[in-house]
């Protein structure tokens, strides 16, 4: 079996009015000195797959289809 | 003419839609499930809002996989006209049946209220019983209306129409760029808009400036026409 992390985070440019949000309220509360924050999405999987490229080829695709929206969304494979 | 709607777990706008169309098409539209894999012959399919999926992972996201989205994607691609609202245009934006996203509103806020809609292309069969440039009035109903393209298709899509509804001048209720509300495929043929034309339809809604919308699609002449 193999264990794999998807991070999921939004494309420069894009506007990220929660990662802004997130920004106000962590310097309410007294931590100075925070350039920015964007808020992005974490996935752990466990696949069947024993094959690590077969794996990290099977879990693109998931992202290109499901996990991610590559409109406004980058995503990352890291396998554990 | 024949209408469907599109039923899936979470929306919950469906009997909006499916009154507005029975009222205006004079026949109650057929429903189909988010697990059928085929739509019976109609003229209109309609996406209605709600929270399909519970907005889980992205609005739309899971609803624009689900096996009777392969099916709409089908009659689209025949040319038979999609209308999806709110929820539904989030559905249609996720499966790549139109371009773009629709992301939080700036506001971080969910948005219940009337906005007026500018409509930018009146030569549409959605909308051309309306007249060019005509303020429409329009409830809207949502958490994820933000719509975003990057700047080439936000370019291609300005230049070739397919912007046909925008929130009228200052009054943006979401951050959405070039005040974008509803936007078209390079077809013709499908319609996506956060606003809710449905809800105002009859006098007892308070207007009718909604049903120039189902009306236009339709062929179905409006009074209001200019």
């Amino acid at each position: 079996m193999i264990k794999a992390r998807v991070t999921v985070t939004l494309k420069n440019g894009v506007l990220d009015p929660q990662g802004k949000a997130i920004e106000h309220a962590l310097s309410g509360l007294g931590f100075g000195g925070v350039g920015s924050v964007r808020q992005g999405k974490v996935f752990d999987l466990e696949l069947q797959e024993t094959d690590k490229a077969k794996a990290e080829a099977e879990l693109k695709a998931m992202c290109d289809k499901l996990l991610a929206n590559t409109v406004i969304e980058n995503y990352n494979v890291s396998l554990t | 003419m024949k209408t469907a709607v599109v039923l899936l777990p979470g929306l919950n706008r469906d009997r909006d839609m499916i009154a507005a169309l029975t009222k205006i098409s004079g026949k109650a539209p057929v429903t189909v499930w988010q697990t059928d894999t085929e739509i019976p012959d109609v003229d209109l399919i309609a996406i209605p809002g709600g929270f399909s999926f519970g907005d889980y992972l992205r609005c739309g996201a899971i609803a624009a996989r689900s096996p009777v989205m392969r099916a709409v994607a089908e009659k689209a691609a025949k040319g038979v006209q999609v209308i999806g609202v709110c929820n539904g245009f989030q559905i249609l934006v996720e499966a790549g049946l139109l371009p773009g996203a629709l992301m939080r509103n700036s506001s971080l806020k969910f948005v219940c209220r009337e906005v007026k809609l500018q409509v930018a292309n009146a030569n549409t069969a959605f909308t051309r019983n309306y007249a060019p440039g005509q303020i429409i009035r329009a409830p809207i109903a949502h958490h994820d209306g933000n719509y975003f393209a990057d700047d080439e298709t936000l370019k291609r899509i300005e230049g070739g129409g397919q912007v046909v509804f925008r929130y009228a001048e200052g009054t943006n209720p979401n951050g959405s760029i070039n005040d974008i509300a509803g936007i078209i495929n390079t077809n013709g043929n499908v319609l996506g808009l956060m606003p809710h034309p449905e809800n105002l339809i009859e006098a007892a809604h308070g207007g009718t400036d909604g049903r120039g919308l189902f009306e236009s699609a339709l062929g179905i002449p409006s009074r209001q026409a200019a």
